[in-house]
């Protein structure tokens, strides 16, 4: 029988809170930033009534707060911290050295769309300069997903089989500060499925002491990414898992993909985050007009869950793409990922890519249907870049 | 020491060797030699003290001599020391 | 009862500081020495040091993989962030006691960095791990530039020294811009230790790391540190600079402690601040210039009137704590 615990109508951010309370992390270090300030005022509110006894750090930027985390999780503390866009980008260079220290670090990424000019609503711009850092990536469709995958999250980073940090991204404002029945789960049950951290070299050991950070010349530093490599190739492996005991605690199903409508689906859409609503929406509306189209929801991002979505797109007749990042000079982040997966596709479905929604520009059902309609019409040209809400 | 592959070494770049620079020996750097005049020395602890590379050998207090594995020959020994008791000679008069 | 030399000498004949020998710093440098006298003092008073360090020389050469001079726990995180890895372990350790996961040790957070990564790019993590009180202990060992990389200016290079990013040329005189004034920076942050420290003044150096690790709060130790390769000295003159460098009034010490100024070593006779720079070949191009002489009589008014202020604050601070 699916358990069901009670709803609560509340915003992303105050999921993404909640969920941090339950989990009740040792260290928090975080700098406001719109749109991800009220996880950081609901988690103070938190720690100020004393719901929760982490230790907050009102760190002064956001590379000082990755920089605190990564101190805090090397001593052997379970460490989390959250941003957006700018925040995320002047972390940078410690999201690279915090994956790279194998840190089994937990941060929402509530997605804003980078400056410049300065725009604070969401797009994928932010979360995609961190593609290849080496954390793990999700990309959460609603409210329920960003409180369930910040839970998941950390018993995730922390397997002693992957210990790599885990961004869960959230739509700016969308998810953020839209509200939601979100079912919130008893705190004990959160509490046994995060369970103890268990840290590997921690700094507080004086018994056995430790060096972090190191020099590597170019006799090592090539091994060191190989291992992150094989980390990151483990999580395929490891992730299932998680989510299989996800499921029997929490009774709900995350997987690399969410398959929507599918079975019998000759045009598929692949979207990331809170657009895949309007997306399904869409969907039945051309279902009931007899058209076979379907979604494909991608959860993770990173690891890319190559083989998956190569075994569900293959012989579909048309595939679109949409992105709500532009990598310029090239094809969209996700578009180049599905386009490359299927190169050696035995038959490969025509493509189209399309990019929305950039600095948080609203993308409406028609828009969204127009690009089924192109696949539905043969109208996919591979290499052409197509825009969707944008004036000419 | 030969190189060990990306299955042999600790994950995240940790080092969980406490002080395997021991294995390196800085001494083969020298070009200067500290040499002790022990009638001079009064144990004042001075050239232990200041000595970056930590190769001065004391016992309680009293000095021994030198860790010739790593002293790199910079004089800052002979320098502090106040009574003169340590002569910086070339290393070649050391060679066998 | 202050810590002396006998009986740190006693104490740590065979017994390990937490810096070993093996790094590969130069011959004669300050910064080990600097490393090795405040790991002594910390392990002596019964702390177990966990340190950490912004990358530079002392980080550099410390820690060539697969090696590491480091006996005691230590992390390297990035150039501009040893306040804010620090703020993390000693929160971590908050934490972790609080839950009681860890054992109550009586540890020693101390945070390592040189100039560089302290008056330029460290300066707001600095700022802001002493704005939010954490109990840690923050050394910096001054060599006056980005020695590590071959001697680039930094906002602590004196003017006229030379470096590469500020040489002296046909045109301009090396670094024309002046040094900052690192000590009163951290003292502005009112709730803080902060002192001036030096290698020639043993005693003195002792007392404050002993300070500095009792503080109810951030403290600031600033270390001249002198570098035999880039100041042009001879290897074995560290020491040697650092006394021209008290006795000169280059680097008065003295010590800040919640408003109250101390001045903690007043020489009964100075030497003009020619003798400093003389002693040092980068300075070399300056005194050759043919202002030299106006050049060193500002430095001689300037480090002058910097040493009758301290004495001026010493007196008007007296006793008078503003936190």
């Amino acid at each position: 029988m699916e358990k069901v615990y009670e709803k609560k109508a509340i915003t992303g951010a105050e999921a993404v809170a909640y969920a941090m309370k339950q989990i009740n992390p040792d260290v928090v270090a975080a700098y406001p930033i719109t749109p991800q300030t009220p996880i950081v005022e609901y988690f103070a509110k938190f720690v100020a009534d004393g719901e929760v006894d982490t230790e907050m750090i009102p760190v002064e930027s956001e590379h000082s707060a990755m920089s605190a985390v990564v101190g805090a999780a090397a001593a052997g503390a379970r460490a989390m911290t959250a941003t957006s866009a700018n925040g995320l980008a002047l972390m940078h260079e410690i999201v690279y050295i915090a994956a790279s220290t194998r840190l089994p670090i937990v941060m929402p990424v509530v997605n804003r769309a980078l400056s410049a000019p300065i725009n604070i609503h969401c797009d994928h711009s932010d979360a995609m300069a961190e593609r290849d850092s080496g954390w793990i990536q999700f990309y959460v469709e609603n409210n329920q997903e960003a409180y369930d995958l910040t839970i998941l999250a950390v018993k995730l980073a922390e397997h002693e089989d992957v210990r790599l940090p885990v961004m869960v991204n959230l739509d700016g404002f969308i998810i953020s500060h839209g509200v939601e029945p979100v079912e919130l789960y008893p705190d004990d049950l959160v509490k046994e499925f995060v369970g103890e951290p268990k840290p590997l070299y921690p700094l507080l050991d004086t018994e056995h002491p430790v060096t972090y950070g190191p020099l590597d010349l170019y006799d090592y530093y090539f091994e060191h990414k190989r291992q992150q490599i094989e980390a990151m190739d483990n999580v395929k492996k490891i992730f299932p898992k998680v989510a299989e005991e996800f499921e029997k605690t929490f009774g709900k199903r995350y997987d690399f993909v969410e398959q929507y409508k599918l079975d019998d689906a000759d045009y598929v859409m692949v979207a990331l985050g809170s657009t895949n609503s309007t997306v399904k929406y869409v969907v039945d509306w051309l279902r009931e007009e007899g058209f076979k189209v379907g979604l494909l929801k991608v959860w993770m991002f990173r690891p890319f869950p190559k083989e998956q979505i190569q075994s569900i797109l293959v012989g579909r007749k048309g595939v679109v793409v949409l992105d709500r990042s532009a990598s310029f000079g090239a094809e969209p982040p996700l578009y180049e990922a599905i386009k490359s997966a299927l190169y050696e596709a035995a038959v490969r479905p025509a493509l189209g890519s399309y990019i929305y929604g950039l600095g948080g520009r609203d993308i409406k059902a028609e828009e969204i249907r127009k690009a089924f309609e192109d696949a539905i019409n043969g109208n996919l040209i591979v290499d052409e870049q197509r825009f969707l809400g944008l004036r000419e | 020491m030969a190189l060990k592959g990306w299955k042999d070494i600790p994950i995240g770049g940790v080092i969980d060797e406490p002080g395997k620079a021991r294995e390196y020996k800085t001494g083969t750097w020298r070009v200067l030699r500290p040499v002790l005049h022990e009638d001079k020395c009064i144990h004042c602890m001075f050239c232990w003290l200041y000595c970056p590379d930590l190769a001065i050998v004391q016992e309680q207090g009293k000095m021994k001599g030198f860790n010739f594995d790593y002293c790199k020959g910079c004089g800052l020994c002979a320098n502090v020391c106040p009574t003169k008791a340590i002569e910086m000679k070339p290393e070649t008069e050391f060679l066998k | 009862m202050p810590v002396n030399l006998m009986q740190l000498a006693k104490e740590f004949d065979k017994k390990d500081p937490g810096i070993t020998q093996g790094h590969r710093l130069c011959p004669g440098c300050g910064a080990p020495i600097i490393a090795k006298f405040v790991l002594m003092v910390a392990k002596h008073l019964g702390y177990e040091p966990v340190v950490g360090l912004a990358t530079g020389c002392l980080e550099v050469s410390t820690t060539i993989y697969p090696y590491t001079a480091w006996s005691i726990p230590y992390i390297h995180n990035a150039f501009e962030n040893v306040a804010a890895t620090i703020s993390g372990v000693e929160t971590a350790y908050k934490a972790l006691k609080k839950r009681r996961r860890i054992p109550d040790k009586k540890y020693a957070f101390i945070a390592f960095a040189g100039d560089g990564g302290t008056y330029d790019i460290g300066i707001q993590s600095l700022s802001g791990a002493i704005e939010r009180g954490h109990k840690f202990i923050y050394v910096l060992y001054d060599n006056e530039g980005y020695m590590n990389t071959g001697n680039q200016r930094s906002g602590s290079t004196p003017p006229g020294a030379y470096t590469t990013t500020a040489p002296v040329g046909k045109l301009l005189p090396g670094k024309a811009q002046l040094k900052k004034n690192i000590v009163e920076i951290v003292a502005g942050h009112e709730n803080v230790y902060a002192a001036t420290l030096s290698l020639s003044e043993p005693m003195d150096f002792f007392n404050k790391v002993e300070k500095a690790l009792k503080f109810d709060g951030p403290a600031f130790l600033a270390v001249l540190s002198p570098c035999v390769r880039f100041w042009r000295v001879p290897d074995d003159k560290a020491i040697e600079v650092s006394k021209l460098a008290v006795e000169t009034k280059y680097w008065p010490l003295y010590e800040y402690e919640r408003g109250v100024y101390r001045v903690t070593r007043k020489p009964r006779s100075f030497k003009p601040i020619e003798e400093f720079l003389k002693a040092q070949g980068r300075f070399r191009a300056l005194l050759a210039r043919p202002d030299a002489k106006d050049i060193i009589d500002e430095l001689q008014k300037y480090v002058d009137a910097r040493w009758e202020r301290l004495l001026v604050l010493e007196e008007a601070t007296k006793d008078k704590p503003i936190r």
